[in-house]
């Protein structure tokens, strides 16, 4: 037998591989499908007017649990929509409320969803969200199905959803209910289920609505909107550095997620007789999915740079691949990885992994169950331990981060902190701009390097209590390097200040596991993404099957 | 309302404003909601504390013995830290006395926190208010709950053994009488029940 392990962190948690991931069965978008396709939906209030102006409830049941997406539009001027998360106007506003929501609590969320930051939430809901409608192509729809004819589906493939996002919150946020008192319910298990809930439900309403308009516009003429078309249009996201900060100040949880998809891998790569249906399904999706490459539209030249490689590391793969005799061959999946890793950049590598997974429902599932993690009970130091322990663990976990010069100005080129206008995440440059004295502590490889040089000159039998009393300005990364000793995959392997970082890389990282496809950089600290392009219609979700994600028309 | 979550947020990040570390603001974050979630008033507490050492940043409390009495008022938060870091040493010296303690209610989390890092029961008494600690899962106290304490003349604290509270004589009886839901066994019952026509003599 092959001796297999699971990738090495240094390896994995590099930015550049991180920002490589791709959507898996793992993804969240996927795990909500799955877990959510015996429940029963409806629209149970559509309150519109002939614009589209008004409120809908929708509601997801099963048994005695019911959620609701409780949706408010409005009309705003052109001059005030913006996708910029600094935005205080949307299109839409949504909330995701627990139970059946009364009248009262209609009013009461109508006041306050669609100011979104700046209202206030009960601990009855759980995620809230708005957004835009596309200037691209909304209009343009609803003339097409009110003059009776299905919109030209080579325009709407260029955009792929009828509205765009800019934030969903949840997890306590401006009132939200707070994640433990939610977290023991099975059905949300997974990280961030309920926003996904509220984004699949958001795209059922952008449907019903645009509907709605166009039939109002001319009633004579008005045609619904086709079914094949609207699956595959899905609910476009803007991203932009709040998300990043986000995996930082989560080890434990970015651990569980990495560490899930390299057990997978290693499983897969353990198996040692693949059946010929298992290969017959990789090749189905991958060839599949293979569409969602060629219909990736970008301006970005970074990502049109990584499109390209995958691209023209697919070819070779697929010449590889079809010389491959399966026959008698032992551990394939094993074989296939190796060369892989050998041959092909990261990006394609990660997109083949996401593939080979594809037909292991079995090796998957108990993963999936497994993606949260209970952050408190790894928030005490374990402080009566010695120095030379830490040291120890620095030198076995964060080996290469100790090799980074921080003397050298280009390893200190950036800084992050908090904006006091909108309270999120930006990053700005330390040499050029006001703000370094209020730094987040998000510069980990900094402070790893820092404090591993302080405790090289002490004594190393004291206990961490005894150094933390005259070096508290390094404690939050003492509680990281303990996290890690039991975590290996909970920290990024790379430098977060450097000249050379991408932040969109975090970004991408983390809506990798959300399942986004088509990631669009606008720049290097924001990108577009498109959530739930190919899934079944909330009528069809009940005979779906996993491979939606494949089912892109593109 | 707010939630837990925006109560730890702020509280971490107005405590660095006020000058303390990341690594210890977070620590503030996580007590002042232990604090509000057992319906004390972190938040109230805090802010005035925090208003307090606006100007004058505390000294922190190096090292922690039985009687610890220091010139200058001591701080809760580095006190709580302390004490949360050394709770291992200290749940040895079983009762220790502070003095002098500014908004000591703060302290309280840090030492909810010990008790289960520990696993002791820690008594504590501020002045007139006693609190039981177990574990991090309960706080019992007698404060007055809009009560924002600004300062203690003393704090004790008592770990204590977790200990039976009843007597011998009285889980006896009580054992007795739930060995009224067992079947006694008749001769059939030991021929057909679980094990019964196995020799396990080797």
């Amino acid at each position: 037998m092959p001796n297999i392990t699971l990738r090495h962190p240094e390896d994995v948690m590099k930015l550049s591989r991180l920002g490589s991931f791709h959507q898996s069965k793992l993804s969240f978008l996927r795990s909500f499908i799955r877990e959510f396709k015996n429940w029963e939906f409806n629209r149970d209030i559509f309150d519109l007017d002939k614009y589209g102006y008004g409120v809908a409830v929708y509601s997801v049941r099963k048994n005695k649990r019911v959620y609701s997406l409780i949706c408010f539009s409005q009309l705003i001027n052109a001059e005030e929509r913006s996708d910029r998360v600094i935005a205080t106007k949307w299109d839409a506003a949504f909330v995701l409320h627990d139970g059946v929501p009364t009248k009262k609590d209609i009013e009461r969320l109508k006041e306050n969803v669609p100011k979104q930051e700046i209202g206030r939430m009960s601990n009855k809901e759980l995620a809230l969200s708005r957004a835009n409608r596309s200037v691209r192509i909304f209009d343009y729809v609803v003339n097409s199905l009110s003059s009776g004819k299905q919109p030209d589906t080579n325009l709407l493939n260029k955009v792929g959803y009828l509205y765009r996002t800019t934030a969903v919150y949840g997890s306590g946020k401006f009132g939200l209910a707070d994640r433990f008192r939610i977290k023991d319910r099975e059905e949300i298990c997974g990280p961030f289920r309920l926003e996904m809930m509220l984004v699949y439900l958001v795209r059922q309403f952008t449907f019903d609505q645009i509907n709605h308009i166009s039939k109002m516009k001319n009633p004579d003429e008005f045609i619904s909107l086709d079914k094949k078309i609207a699956r595959n249009l899905g609910i476009g996201n803007s991203t932009g550095l709040g998300m990043a900060p986000f995996i930082v100040n989560h080890p434990t949880l970015l651990h569980q997620w990495i560490y899930n998809r390299e057990t997978a891998l290693k499983e897969i790569r353990l198996i040692e007789n693949v059946k010929e249906k298992e290969i017959k399904h990789f090749k189905f999706c991958l060839e599949k999915s293979k569409k969602n490459i060629v219909s990736w539209f970008t301006d970005s030249k970074y990502q049109n740079k990584k499109i390209k490689s995958l691209k023209n590391d697919l070819v070779k793969f697929k010449e590889y691949f079809s010389n491959l005799d399966f026959v008698n061959k032992k551990y394939l999946w094993n074989e296939v990885y190796l060369w892989i890793d050998k041959y092909l950049d990261e990006e394609c590598s990660e997109y083949l992994i996401s593939m080979m997974m594809e037909p292991y429902d079995k090796i998957i599932e108990p993963l999936v169950k497994n993606m949260s993690s209970d952050e408190d009970k790894y928030f005490n130091i374990p402080s009566s331990r010695k120095l030379l322990d830490l040291k120890k663990i620095i030198e076995a976990k964060y080996n290469s981060i100790l090799n980074i010069n921080f003397k050298d100005k280009k390893s200190n080129t950036f800084f992050w902190f908090i904006s006091k206008n909108k309270e999120e995440p930006r990053i700005a440059k330390r040499f050029d701009e006001p703000g370094s004295d209020l730094e987040q502590p998000l510069a980990i490889a900094r402070d790893i390097k820092k404090l591993y040089e302080k405790i090289s000159d002490q004594n190393l039998s004291k206990t961490v209590a005894d150094f933390l009393v005259d070096h508290d300005e390094l404690r939050h990364v003492v509680r990281r390097i303990f996290i890690s000793e039991k975590f290996q995959y909970s920290e990024i392997q790379d430098n977060t200040i450097s000249e050379t970082l991408i932040p969109i890389d975090m970004l991408r990282l983390k809506l990798s596991f959300f399942g986004a496809q088509k990631f669009d950089p606008r720049s290097d600290k924001w990108l577009r993404i498109c959530m739930y392009q190919g899934a079944p219609l909330v009528n069809e979700l009940k005979n779906s099957d996993d491979n939606w994600i494949y089912n892109s028309i593109n | 309302m707010m939630s837990f979550s925006e109560i730890e947020t702020v509280s971490k990040r107005a405590s660095k404003a006020t000058g303390y570390s990341w690594g210890i603001s977070e620590e503030i974050g996580k007590s002042v909601r232990v604090l509000e979630m057992f319906n004390l008033p972190g938040i109230s507490t805090l802010n005035q504390y925090l208003k307090k050492i606006k100007n004058k940043h505390p000294k922190k409390l190096k090292n922690i013995s039985k009687i610890n009495k220091s010139d200058e008022e001591l701080c809760p938060i580095y006190t709580g830290v302390s004490i949360l870091d050394n709770c291992n040493r200290l749940e040895n010296i079983n009762i220790i006395k502070f003095f002098n303690i500014n908004y000591p209610l703060l302290i309280i989390p840090f030492l909810s926190r010990s008790s289960e890092i520990t696993n002791k029961t820690i008594h504590a008494t501020l002045d007139e208010v006693k609190f039981t600690l177990n574990s991090n899962k309960t706080i019992f106290t007698n404060i007055e709950k809009s009560n924002v304490f600004k300062n203690t003349k003393e704090l004790t604290i008592e770990f204590s053994e977790n200990k039976n509270l009843f007597t011998d004589i009285e889980w006896k009886e009580l054992y007795k009488l739930s060995e009224n839901t067992f079947v006694p066994e008749s001769d059939s019952l030991k021929n057909s029940a679980a094990g019964a026509g196995l020799t396990d003599n080797d």
